[in-house]
């Protein structure tokens, strides 16, 4: 199952899973929830953290986190 | 009788919620801390009419009621309970624009409440080139509200806003949705557990991760009501966090309309830009090496002045007001000691100037975004960049500023290295010990004294990144990664919020160490100008005795510093004189050391008392220090001793302040005293090294 944390850049997904447990709950109040888009906007140096647009948000988290959070990757780009 | 009532203004961070509250009241307002946490209150009051004022509270920024931070459960602490003398009479929401769905997240649940409430729509300037347009008739029918649709920057909106406060009974307290439907038969049973108690409030008691405060458990025992587990818990938390933003969703598709082809995309280019591999770096270092090169530039002619000004004021006052023990306290302890704080002004309101406006532009979080990974190797993460950049200011407000540092190691790291950032109490120091041993000249076009600060300023970095890695190594915690950061749109800082910082801090500053500062000159005078025994007393006849070919004015100052010698101070000094003698520092320098302790600024204040009292001439502090010699008559502050001295104060822990802020923010002593020793062991080794090599 791909994560977050596979996303090209500028590519679009949507989440399909994501633990309440294991992710800030933080996160799921920013957006980060089922059925919502994700988009990959920037990579920072390093590889990590990620840049993302979560359901109109904009948002940082680091790669470690990103991989907790499954998604379905947009296929009509 | 005019009447008071309470309005807290609550609102996700970034939602413009300071200037919200800037444009209610004004400078009508003050900061104070909670009682027993270090978390700022802000409150002000604002006159709505002839008989009706508002008591307006700023509460900290926070995404939901579900606290994971201090500052986030004063609101919750505060919103559960009713008979806290802020409990709001009206609750004004604040909202962004631009962000509207996630900030009505916290609208809804405050609703569940069933407090009045006002939901306000800040950045409302910002519409036409978003391409956002609102149905607020529809918004107000459904969220069961009154909305003020306001510009905090154009200053429009707000008198409508003071005509709903006003008329705050007419505000409904229906809910506007039913959270409770996520699981029925629990809630259900809950009402029936407690009949008394408000269904959500209970709720939020329940599902709170942290119980930072007593208040609210206390008053109902829910802690027998534990039917679930942790993790059902959670997942419910998730299903009301779902069913909210379907509620929103549904909502703000019919009441609001965003044409994305009127949007600009300002936002993506300069984010392209200041996020760079390359140019994001170079952008910030050009940044940084610009606010210290003005902060150095533009403070050392008012400097100067103030410098000189209060030598002269000194003077003036001996010689106007008639000689006698009060003048000489006057004159040599309080406008001396006051002289050494008022210094400070230039530099730190420059400070909070460049800090504040890097703030309000939004600008810091690309910075926290392009450093995360760096300062991870470091045990640091990338928000410990505001803290670290915040501590050239001064460590208290940095170490305050962790807060939102999530996970428990990075930020007790982070409070532990902050101080080996050169703050701006060690400036005076660092600027008069350097322009007492470092020549003149130049290397490249800089001057030597200029490289010298800027040399400092990446040995106190150094070190801090230093100690943070090898702390990574010592400290064993096993803590979850954690780390979200919202990226809020690029604004112009607005003049008005700047200015207010700059002001409320510069003032804070000067009031805080004003008080210690004064309070320790006027000490230091009287333990200088009195002493035990013979050779104190009677010193005019100890030393006539022994120059009887002098002529009377050096002999008056032989007198002055034999009694300095001899005094209480003196004798303090001279006992602690053995230890610091091999970093190349006399016992003058000694006494300083030890009221520096109070606060690292005092160190200059105390030379200006001891060599005030110590002489009678109306040089300034350095030319005074300048002549200072040692008994073999070679001078004092030399190249050997004034870098060993400059390296102590790099240092060493010198600021009682910061080990009590770091006291009450890691909730131990153990923490404290652990930088105090380690810090100070740092200082020592360090500075005989340096004077020993150099000497």
């Amino acid at each position: 199952m791909p994560t977050i944390a596979d996303l090209q850049l500028g590519q679009t997904a949507t989440i399909t899973e994501c633990s309440s447990e294991a992710i800030p709950f933080k996160l799921l109040e920013m957006g980060c929830l089922p059925g919502n888009k994700v988009k990959l906007l920037q990579v920072a140096p390093f590889l990590d953290p990620l840049y993302l647009n979560i359901d109109d948000a904009f948002v940082a988290i680091r790669r470690d986190t990103a991989a907790l959070i499954c998604i379905e990757i947009d296929s009509n780009e | 009788m005019s009447k008071q009532i309470n309005v807290a203004l609550i609102g996700n961070p970034n939602t413009g919620k300071t200037s919200v509250f800037n444009a209610l009241t004004g400078l009508n307002q003050k900061v104070a801390n909670y009682p027993g946490i270090t978390v700022d209150k802000k409150e002000g009051l604002c006159k709505l009419s002839r008989v009706l004022k508002a008591h307006i509270l700023d509460l900290p920024g926070t995404y939901s009621l579900n606290a994971s931070s201090l500052d986030e459960n004063i609101v919750i602490e505060l919103l559960l309970n009713k008979n806290n003398k802020d409990f709001p009479d009206v609750a004004i929401i604040v909202s962004d624009v631009e962000n509207l769905k996630r900030n009505l997240l916290l609208f809804t649940q405050i609703k569940d409440l069933e407090i009045p409430t006002i939901l306000v729509i800040n950045m409302a300037d910002r519409m036409a080139t978003k391409g956002i347009s609102l149905d607020i008739p529809f918004l107000e029918e459904t969220l069961n509200t009154k909305i003020a649709l306001i510009s905090a920057r154009k200053n429009t909106g707000i008198e409508y806003l003071k005509t709903l406060i006003a008329n705050y009974r007419d505000l409904s307290v229906e809910p506007c949705l039913n959270a409770s439907s996520i699981d029925p038969a629990y809630f259900d049973r809950l009402r029936s557990a407690f009949p008394n108690q408000q269904l959500y409030k209970l709720w939020l008691v329940i599902t709170q991760d942290v119980n930072f405060g007593k208040v609210s458990r206390q008053e109902m025992d829910v802690a027998a009501f534990k039917t679930k587990s942790k993790s059902d818990l959670k997942r419910l938390q998730q299903k009301e966090t779902t069913k909210r933003y379907q509620f929103i969703n549904s909502v703000l598709k019919q009441g609001q309309i965003i044409d994305i082809s009127k949007a600009s995309d300002f936002r993506s280019r300069l984010d392209r830009l200041t996020m760079h591999k390359f140019w994001g770096y170079a952008i910030f270092f050009m940044i940084l090496l610009s606010i210290f090169q003005a902060i150095y530039d533009w403070s050392s002619a008012p400097m100067d002045f103030i410098d000189t000004s209060f030598a002269q004021l000194s003077e003036w006052t001996k010689a106007t007001l008639p000689a006698g023990v009060f003048t000489d306290l006057l004159a040599d302890g309080i406008i001396a000691g006051v002289g050494g704080i008022v210094i400070f002004i230039p530099q730190i309101a420059f400070l909070f100037l460049f800090i504040s406006i890097l703030e309000e532009s939004g600008y810091m979080s690309r910075v926290v975004f392009l450093m995360d990974r760096v300062m991870r190797r470091f045990g640091l993460s990338g928000k410990s960049v505001i803290p670290l950049i915040s501590g050239a200011a001064c460590a208290i407000p940095a170490i305050m500023a962790t807060r939102n540092i999530e996970n428990w190691k990075e930020r007790l790291i982070t409070i532990l290295v902050t101080p080996f950032i050169t703050c701006s109490a060690r400036l005076p120091v660092y600027l008069i010990i350097i322009s007492l041993v470092i020549p003149q000249g130049r290397f490249l076009g800089l001057s030597y004294q200029a490289l010298t600060l800027m040399l400092l300023y990446l040995i106190g970095f150094g070190m801090a990144v230093l100690s943070a890695a090898a702390l990574n190594r010592i400290l064993k915690f096993r803590s979850k990664s954690f780390f979200v950061v919202e990226m809020p749109s690029f604004k112009l800082p607005m003049v008005k919020n700047v200015a207010i910082t700059v002001l409320e801090k510069t003032k804070a500053f000067v009031v805080e160490a004003g008080k210690i500062i004064l309070a320790i000159s006027v000490v230091i005078w009287v333990l200088a100008s009195n002493g035990p025994g013979e050779s104190f007393n009677n010193a005019s006849t100890i030393v006539q005795e022994q120059y009887e070919d002098l002529n009377s004015e050096l002999v008056e100052q032989k007198i002055a510093a034999h009694k300095l010698e001899y005094s209480y101070i003196g004798l303090i000094g001279k006992s602690i004189e053995p230890i610091i003698r091999p970093l190349g520092y006399d016992w003058k320098i000694g006494i300083g050391l030890v009221t520096s302790f109070a606060a690292r600024e005092v160190f200059v204040g105390t030379l200006a008392t001891i060599y005030s009292v110590g002489g009678n001439n109306p040089d300034t502090l350095k030319q005074k220090m300048s002549s200072e010699k040692r008994e073999d008559g070679s001078p004092v502050f030399t190249l050997a001793s004034g870098i060993s001295l400059l390296l102590f104060y790099a240092f060493a822990m010198q600021c009682m302040s910061t080990l009590a802020v770091v006291r009450r923010e890691t909730n131990s002593w153990k923490w404290p005293i652990i930088q105090l020793i380690g810090m100070t062991f740092i200082a020592y080794v360090i500075s005989l090294i340096a004077y020993q090599l150099i000497q």
